[in-house]
């Protein structure tokens, strides 16, 4: 009982460590976990490279027709395998993330004081890495097969930092969608339905060129078509101040309500548990 | 015989209650043609109006010869990851152990197979009626062109069962979608085989699915075709893909 009397020592204060420790450290496990994974970045990379190699000779014809802005199918399309690259970092990131809920490796970690921007933001790095990857590999695969970049060097690089943009808008949809569903064949089944989004915009075809009215009025508001045109302005156009500002605000704007589902689901999650 | 049909059609069973009991199974590779068409038909009908574009009967009807072929060939093919998933898990391995003559395994898997692909040539069918496929062939021709896409339907339910067979994980449905993606990209899928340029016109010729296409086209045009070639193509095919399921059995029988 004397025991009971004695005061407890005082506990350590706890000093947690900032977001800045702890956002490199899940970016780095996110990372990791991307490059050891080439069953899923290899197709992710390859899959876009296929149907640009197939589509640049099938529909070269296309071309011909008045009023196409190139006479480079290839050039054309190169803009399109970024975007098929947003979708597979939809299902990388979405599918990441369910493994992590399915695992408990989720529930583990909300027992420690991480802030939850670090988690999602290092769930993000992965995507970006892979991103980066992806973007350099289609520019130069595109180059050697004939493609040409009218913005140059410097126009070469904005593709990167768009492209970048892109990938982290899609992956934050997919972050979104991994916060609310607990196995990953549940985001691999949404892949369908989210190709719907790309085939519906103007991907294989300029808006004006398309002559299905109800399609070209999708297409007109299908926020993918501006973020094709704002890539191919710089393969095309060169430097389209309009186009650029249209493509990067449609990849911001879908990062920015990717992040805020990401981010409810997440506080929904904490909440659960 | 009895014996042999009440396996397959037992599975049969099986797997299309696990399919209309969960949507997110059946219907996304349902609307995957539905999509392709949608894109195809509605974003690239300019492409008609490309010089040495000569098909009478539209664009839609053009490119409903390869969303056909698609719905015909991804009907086998899903069924292929049925297989993959039943081994993965040790309930292929328990149908092995309890079926005496185990091709009834790949006969119950087909008739899912033909179900799925049914159902959705049939949607997509009726779609490509609403949005303006002009069929100038007789019924003839249009019986001879579902009983095409039957063939391929087969074919590539026992290449997706070759492979599954023979890798028993899910892991290996890359194999059998990959293959089978390429082979109908690879056939003038947005123009004739004649507008097409530099490497796909140089292997075109050689897929079969070009054939099956071209056929296809032909008697949804109600034009002149070479319909016994093009069997006899697909029949050769439907023969490989055929000893390569069979095989992969044996295989499984042996992995135990």
């Amino acid at each position: 009982m004397e025991a009971a009397t004695v005061d407890a020592p005082l506990a350590p204060r706890r000093d947690h460590p900032s977001i800045w420790v702890q956002a490199p450290e899940l970016a780095r496990r996110s990372i990791m976990r991307t490059v050891r994974q080439p069953a899923a970045v290899i197709p992710a990379t390859l899959f876009p490279l296929i149907l640009l190699a197939i589509n640049s000779v099938g529909l070269k014809s296309a071309t011909s027709l008045p009023g196409f802005p190139t006479n480079s199918y290839i050039t054309f399309s190169l803009a399109f395998a970024f975007i098929q690259a947003g979708v597979f970092a939809v299902i990388g990131t979405g599918q990441n993330l369910a493994e992590d809920n399915q695992g408990g490796f989720f529930n583990r970690l909300q027992l420690t004081p991480i802030h939850p921007a670090a988690l999602v933001a290092g769930q993000l790095a992965g995507t970006l890495a892979l991103g980066l990857f992806q973007a350099a590999t289609y520019i130069s695969v595109g180059l050697l097969a004939g493609a040409h970049i009218e913005a140059g060097l410097p126009g070469a690089l904005v593709m990167i930092a768009l492209a970048i943009c892109i990938c982290l808008a899609f992956g934050s949809i997919g972050l979104a969608i991994g916060m609310r569903v607990d196995a990953p064949e549940k985001v691999q089944s949404l892949f369908p339905l989210i190709f719907v989004f790309l085939f519906l915009s103007s991907m294989s075809l300029p808006r004006n060129l398309i002559q299905t009215d109800w399609f070209r009025t999708v297409a007109t508001y299908n926020p993918v078509s501006y973020m094709v045109e704002g890539l191919r302005s710089l393969l095309i156009t060169g430097w389209d101040p309009e186009a650029l500002a249209l493509g990067f605000g449609c990849a911001l704007g879908i990062l920015a309500i990717g992040l805020y589902f990401a981010a409810t689901g997440l506080r929904e999650r904490m909440a659960r548990t | 015989m009895r014996r042999y049909l009440s396996v397959a059609g037992g599975l049969a069973w099986r797997l299309l209650h696990s399919l209309l009991t969960n949507p997110l199974l059946f219907l996304p590779p349902m609307l995957m043609p539905l999509f392709f068409f949608t894109a195809f038909a509605g974003g690239l009908s300019a492409v008609s109006n490309v010089p040495g574009f000569n098909y009478s009967p539209g664009y839609t009807s053009f490119i409903f010869a390869f969303v056909l072929c698609q719905s015909a060939a991804f009907g086998g093919v899903f069924s292929g990851f049925s297989i993959a998933a039943d081994f993965q898990f040790g309930f292929g391995r328990r149908l092995l152990l309890a079926t005496p003559h185990r091709s009834a395994l790949i006969l119950g898997y087909g008739i899912v197979a033909a179900i799925r692909a049914a159902i959705t040539i049939t949607v997509v069918s009726l779609v490509a009626l609403v949005v303006g496929l002009n069929i100038g062939g007789s019924g003839l021709d249009v019986f001879g062109m579902y009983a095409l896409a039957a063939i391929i339907n087969v074919t590539g339910l026992l290449f997706a069962a070759g492979v599954a067979l023979r890798f028993r994980s899910l892991q290996s449905t890359p194999l059998m979608q990959v293959p089978v993606f390429l082979f109908l990209f690879l056939a003038p899928v947005y123009v004739p085989r004649q507008l097409l340029g530099g490497w796909v016109h140089a292997v075109a010729p050689f897929n079969p699915f070009t054939h099956v296409m071209e056929t296809v086209r032909d008697l949804i045009a109600g034009t002149g075709t070479e319909y016994l070639a093009t069997l006899g193509i697909i029949s050769g095919l439907l023969a490989l893909t055929f000893v390569f399921a069979i095989t992969g059995l044996r295989r499984a029988e042996t992995a135990g």
